[in-house]
């Protein structure tokens, strides 16, 4: 593997690579820990998105991504296989990662609990039709800190919950499940954070923004 | 016809494609007259598409190595 510290042998990285993760898990049970290292090249990167998503912080996703590999990989044994082993990898995150949101906010009491008040009336200010190619406006790079930006600006009861349903594209059950929260509270936080969202992207996102430069012509 | 109020307490349901037939069939006649409603349904609607278009971006390798490391050193704690 070209990605790895220390990487296994040539005729090992090529038939692991090709394996699904059903495979590779049950390769790793059987103690070849070349495949969970497929597993983590494999997964690393939306893992990374989602850690960094949840703590809004780099340093603290990176302790994250690795927490939560190590123990997964620890507990493989108990992984039964009822459920994908991205969204069994995913749900170890989210745990990992709300513990340590928790932990660097203690004194500012992040909750997930707490009930959803107010209305989403409230939610829609901005009434502004979108530009149809705003990649055209923004390079990749500003695009994707735009969105990283607004999805770390919302309350933690909202970005988890959009993060995990939109972004990760677990069901609603699933999403209930691992956030253990009623079905109905993922509904209506997943409301208001699409509405946040919708509200801080139309500033960027809105028609005409990319003529701004030439608005003295 | 929907309240413009009705119509945000159905978008989510619209966006998922979850609504029933009538349901589906009144959130659409709501957004076809109501000018305002439909540029929240279409702005939300692009919300989920920009995000869900959005890759990952790449883990540096250093960061790479290490996780490698911590494997291999958790595993030779425990002789796998």
């Amino acid at each position: 593997m070209a990605t790895s510290g220390t990487p296994p042998s040539a005729e090992s990285a090529l038939p692991l690579a090709g394996l699904d993760d059903t495979a590779l898990v049950a390769q790793t049970q059987a103690g070849n820990v070349d495949a969970f290292a497929e597993l983590m090249r494999r997964h690393d990167r939306k893992i990374l998105r989602l850690a960094r998503h949840i703590t809004g912080n780099q340093e603290d996703a990176e302790d994250v991504l690795q927490e939560s590999f190590l123990n997964a990989f620890s507990h493989i044994g108990n992984f039964a296989g009822n459920s994908k082993f991205y969204t069994w990898l995913v749900r170890i995150t989210v745990n990992q990662a709300l513990m340590k949101l928790r932990k660097r906010k203690s004194d500012k009491q992040v909750s997930l609990d707490e009930p959803v008040q107010g209305d989403t009336d409230d939610l829609v200010r901005e009434i502004a039709v979108w530009d149809e190619t705003p990649e055209r406006t923004y390079s990749q790079e500003e695009m994707r800190r735009i969105l990283d930006d607004a999805i770390e600006s919302l309350e933690p009861i909202y970005r988890t919950v959009f993060v995990l349903r939109d972004v990760e594209e677990l069901s609603t059950e699933e999403t209930a499940q691992t956030l253990e929260i009623s079905v109905p509270a993922v509904k209506s936080r997943l409301l208001r954070a699409r509405l946040q969202l919708r509200e801080k992207l139309t500033k960027f996102f809105r028609r005409g923004k990319g003529d701004d430069a030439f608005a003295f012509l | 016809m929907l309240s413009c109020k009705d119509f945000l307490g159905w978008l989510n349901d619209y966006l998922d494609e979850t609504a029933d037939d009538q349901v589906k069939a009144q959130v659409k006649e709501h957004i076809t007259n109501c000018p305002n409603c439909w540029v929240v349904y279409d702005t939300t609607k692009k919300t989920l598409q920009v995000y869900k278009g959005m890759e990952p971006k790449e883990v540096p390798e250093s960061l790479r190595n290490r996780l490698m490391e911590a494997l291999l050193k958790k595993c030779g704690g425990t002789g796998c």
